[in-house]
């Protein structure tokens, strides 16, 4: 089998074919650019599908109090003000558009009774929001931008005679090392699953689309494919992440059976009328109202069941708080001893709703839970608990355009792979409007990029034949590391040591052994071809998998406080003073990760005024609220 | 407790069936054995999958003989002494062990007309009843997992009907945007019976009894697009105003005049085309047929077979990759 990758020549190759990297792929090809699109897996099965709640944009279609500022105000409490304010601001902004569009690209919504998008009630959102298909709307989305795309190829194939002619999908393609030209991105060297060759995309601009990192832990709702890459291309291409101590662990993820351990219960059960009860039946959540809350929960069960008839008149259910706060308190019951048999806490909706609108409000999980677990959720409670589910840091990147920032030119990002969006923590419905809002933005830059550019930056044949090499080592050595080990090996320590609660001793346990993973992950051997080698594809994305972790361990160690999806039991409490700091990290010239501390940009005036003074103070520093 | 199992193996070239002895822990699936396969015993096993919930469509396959997703497959469904025979899917070529080259569905879905936006009704100002949405809603569940296009018996082992024939996937889709309130195309009927090769279908509601998500393929997309193509095919009124409004048109592009019999049409070999079921007088399809105790018609596996299959029945050859 041949060493010399195949050439393909590209003005923007978009690296991932989730809801972000197809929203900007459309873009980029509206702008007239040739778009190559690489997809880890088959077109269409992106991990976006496994988003079941919906996109958040207020529309105000169930609540005409609903605008864009109220959203902007539910994103930057939900993400405890550590947010980009500008990408919250844009975010709230233009997301209904966004949605909008997506409806003259043949998606299908629910509706209101007046015949408009429906939207549905979501934890962390004042009014409902969340513009919805039953529980299937990530599917929605991935399925209306691939249809979109095809239907802009069908245009191309009429005006050129080849469908892929302007805009082309790279299936089952893994992108293993970005290609500059001194600071500027010149491709993307990778290889294709399905025959094992080695591929070398020329192009001036590169949207990095590649979602999270869930891979790197035990129990997580992401798929094989979310295994940091789009991270650590960014990292070695000279980018730098930003946030990566937080990550979200989805409250409730399934406990039982252990096939599905970690995969997704949606939050609509919650937002629906489903109730989280300990094993001793008790309603537990009412415990659990943290203090900068308490104003907007109900106390009492009672007012909490009025809430989902009348909600302008009562208070929230404490269930629908955001998910740092119940993933925490279901972690607390568990610990004392409070559990479901599995280990988990109970969720029941089939006490709440009659059988019939059980089936028609949550089909998918309805079927979800009779066909993976055998479990009627009609009849009898859920066992859940959390799982890894969303990682809110991400590349560091400019508000406007989501261009990288570092020394790298000609990469942007989007997406998951984005950080500073959510701030320490992603409000369920938040992320399907971002890879939307900020997809689209990506596309549009990366397109601009290119306009601006005197001339197209060359790949360099040295870094061709450093990357080859690379690729090809784990099927050279003779023997080795197994790398599915490793990546248990990995997953535990990430799991243990670096999981929803942490601990001084333990994260710097797990940098230690961290590092020897990283020792052994240069030896790492797989037997077998090229051809479709599931092991030498898990050995590749076991380097990225292992620098992405050592960035979160070595920023949730420096970051001593707690806030959203990062909790130190050895700093309970939030601190102003780390409000106003961002964990930047890089890799320096020796492949190590070096870390430092950023401000946080500081929000507008007529920003800052959107909340009440009061709120703000719980949050800020007095030198803030002096300057203000 | 250790379970016995029987892997296909191999690429184009040809291979065969691998026996193994795998762990099984309760609760698990036929996924979670094949992941415990490449952990333990054969890292180089390739298969396909992503979400492990069954919404992604991507870990299909043939387990003793039946189109399953892996992922939904759960190992108590078999009994305890039960040899588990997975083969890849048969209608698609092989690539390697149990990956298929699924390429034929991708080019199928280029050759369906996108949704065609309504003109004049701006970004914001779609307005739908939920009942209208929900018909199409039906099919926009689908999850590609392909099992429906495998199982189709007009193209499983007949290689030669694929370039006619779109498949049980693609009907879904035209019916799909057919029945959409806002698309701007009104000849979707006529698409999937000219282009599509609706006429192939047969209607053994195979692909209905397959499908993951419960799509009700055959009643509520094939049928309903069968008649409308009827009604509006062989309607003497439409038919007689398209002679006269159309003949120019016809006679300059050389055409004839569309059949009067259901697809026994002749493709451009010369070759003839699998018929339609007989239509009754009022133009639509024998309510017998659907009331039959055999729901649909003949199974392709044929009538006297229960699946799944006794694992020696399994004799699994996948064809020549010419």
């Amino acid at each position: 089998m041949t060493t010399t990758p195949t050439r393909h020549l590209y003005d923007v190759v978009v690296i991932g074919a989730g809801g972000a990297g197809l929203r900007a792929a459309i873009e980029a090809r509206l702008a007239g650019k040739k778009t190559a699109i690489i997809s880890k897996s088959l077109f269409g099965k992106a991990h976006t599908v496994m988003a079941e709640g919906g996109a958040a944009a207020a529309m105000g279609n169930a609540n005409s109090r609903d605008n864009w500022m109220v959203h902007f105000r539910d994103t930057m409490r939900g993400g405890k003000f550590l947010n980009n304010f500008r990408m919250a601001e844009l975010h709230a902004k233009e997301a209904p558009e966004r949605i909008w569009e997506l409806e003259t690209y043949g998606a299908l919504f629910d509706r209101t009774k007046d015949g408009k998008i429906s939207q549905r009630n979501f934890g962390g959102h004042e009014y409902p929001r969340l513009a919805h298909v039953g529980d299937r709307t990530g599917l929605e989305l991935i399925r209306t931008l691939q249809q979109k795309i095809v239907s802009l190829q069908q245009e191309d194939f009429a005006a050129t005679g080849s469908y892929d002619a302007r805009i082309r999908v790279f299936q089952e393609t893994t992108i293993t090392e970005l290609m500059l030209d001194g600071d500027r991105v010149a491709g993307a060297f990778g290889y294709d699953r399905e025959s094992g060759d080695l591929l070398l995309f020329e192009a001036p601009a590169v949207v990095l689309a590649t979602g999270g990192v869930g891979r790197s832990y035990k129990v997580t709702s992401n798929s094989w494919e979310y295994t940091g890459d789009g991270h650590a291309l960014a990292l070695r291409a000279g980018a730098t992440l930003i946030n990566m101590e937080f990550l979200q662990f989805h409250p409730t993820g399934m406990v039982w059976p252990p096939s599905v351990k970690g995969i997704l219960v949606t939050e609509s059960v919650r937002g629906d009328g489903g109730v989280l009860r300990n094993s001793e039946g008790k309603r537990f959540m009412f415990e659990y109202v943290p203090d900068v809350f308490r104003k907007q929960y109900a106390e009492t069960e009672e007012e909490a069941d009025r809430w989902y008839t009348d909600p302008d008149d009562n208070r929230r259910p404490p269930e629908l708080l955001p998910r740092d706060e119940v993933a925490r308190a279901i972690n607390s019951e568990v610990k004392a001893g409070r559990g479901s048999p599995a280990g988990g806490v109970f969720l029941d909706i089939s006490t709440r709703l009659p059988a019939e609108q059980i089936i028609r409000r949550l089909p998918s999980m309805h079927h979800q839970f009779k066909e993976l677990a055998d479990v009627d959720i009609t009849k009898e409670p859920m066992e859940v608990g959390p799982t890894c589910h969303y990682v809110m840091g991400g590349v560091e990147v400019d508000p406007d355009s989501g261009a990288a920032f570092g020394s790298v030119q000609g990469l942007f990002a989007a997406g998951e792979v984005s950080g500073g969006m959510h701030g320490s923590n992603r409000l369920g419905g938040n992320s399907l409007s971002d890879l939307l809002v900020f997809g689209k933005r990506a596309g549009e830059h990366a397109a601009a990029y290119l306009d601006a550019l005197p001339s197209r930056p060359k790949v360099s044949r040295v870094d061709v034949a450093a990357a080859t090499e690379v690729a090809l080592a784990p099927l050279a050595r003779a023997d080795g590391e197994n790398p599915y080990t490793l990546q248990q090996d990995l997953q535990a320590v990430m799991g243990d040591l670096v999981g929803i609660i942490r601990r001084e001793g333990e994260l710097s346990d797990a940098l230690k052994r961290l590092h020897e993973i990283r020792l052994r992950v240069a030896t790492v051997a797989v037997g077998g071809g090229r051809r479709y080698n599931p092991g030498w594809h898990l050995a590749l994305d076991l380097r990225n998998m292992l620098v992405v972790s050592e960035c979160t361990a070595k920023a949730a160690l420096e970051r001593e406080e707690s806030r959203g999806g990062h909790t130190r039991e050895d700093f309970p409490k939030m601190s102003p003073q780390w409000r106003r700091v961002n964990l930047v990290c890089s890799l320096d010239e020796g492949g190590q990760v070096h870390l430092e501390r950023k401000p946080v940009p500081a929000m507008r005036p007529e920003l800052f005024d959107l909340f009440e003074r009061s709120e703000l103070a719980k949050y800020l520093t007095d030198e803030e609220l002096g300057e203000e | 407790m250790k379970r016995h199992f029987r892997v296909w193996r191999g690429d184009s070239s040809g291979g065969d069936l691998e026996d193994f002895d795998v762990e099984v822990n309760e609760g698990e699936v036929v996924l979670d054995v094949i992941h415990r396969l490449q952990a333990t015993q054969t890292p180089d096993l390739a298969c396909r999958w992503n979400c492990k919930a069954g919404k992604c469509g991507s870990c299909s396959m043939e387990i003793n003989g039946m189109p399953r997703l892996g992922c939904m497959t759960r190992m108590s469904t078999f009994t305890a002494d039960e040899t588990v025979t997975i083969t890849p899917l048969r209608t698609f070529p092989v690539i390697r062990d149990l990956v298929t080259d699924v390429s034929f569905n991708y080019e199928k879905a280029r050759e369906t007309p996108a949704f065609a936006p309504p003109a004049g009704v701006a970004p914001g100002e779609y307005r739908m009843q939920q009942v209208d949405v929900e018909r199409s809603q039906e099919f926009r569940k689908c999850i590609e997992c392909f099992l429906c296009q495998n199982t189709c018996h007009v193209v499983r082992d007949h290689e030669e009907n694929k370039e006619a024939f779109a498949g049980p996937r693609f009907f879904i889709r035209a019916a799909e945007l057919d029945m959409h309130p806002l698309d701007a195309r009104t000849d979707r009927k006529q698409h999937a019976q000219q282009g599509q090769g609706l006429g192939f279908c047969n209607i053994t509601k195979c692909c209905t009894e397959v499908c993951p998500e419960h799509i009700k393929i055959t009643d509520n997309a094939i049928i309903p697009m069968k008649e409308r193509v009827v009604d509006r095919r062989y309607d003497p009124l439409v038919r007689l105003g398209r002679k006269i409004f159309r003949r120019d048109q016809l006679e300059a592009a050389g055409e004839s005049v569309p059949r009067a019999t259901p697809a026994t049409a002749e493709t451009p070999s010369g070759r003839r085309l699998p018929e339609s079921p007989a239509l009754g007088p009022d133009g639509r399809l024998d309510i017998a047929e659907l009331s039959a105790p055999i729901q649909g018609g003949p199974s392709p596996f044929g009538e006297d077979i229960t699946f799944p299959l006794p694992p020696e029945r399994v004799t699994y050859h996948h064809p020549d990759p010419s």
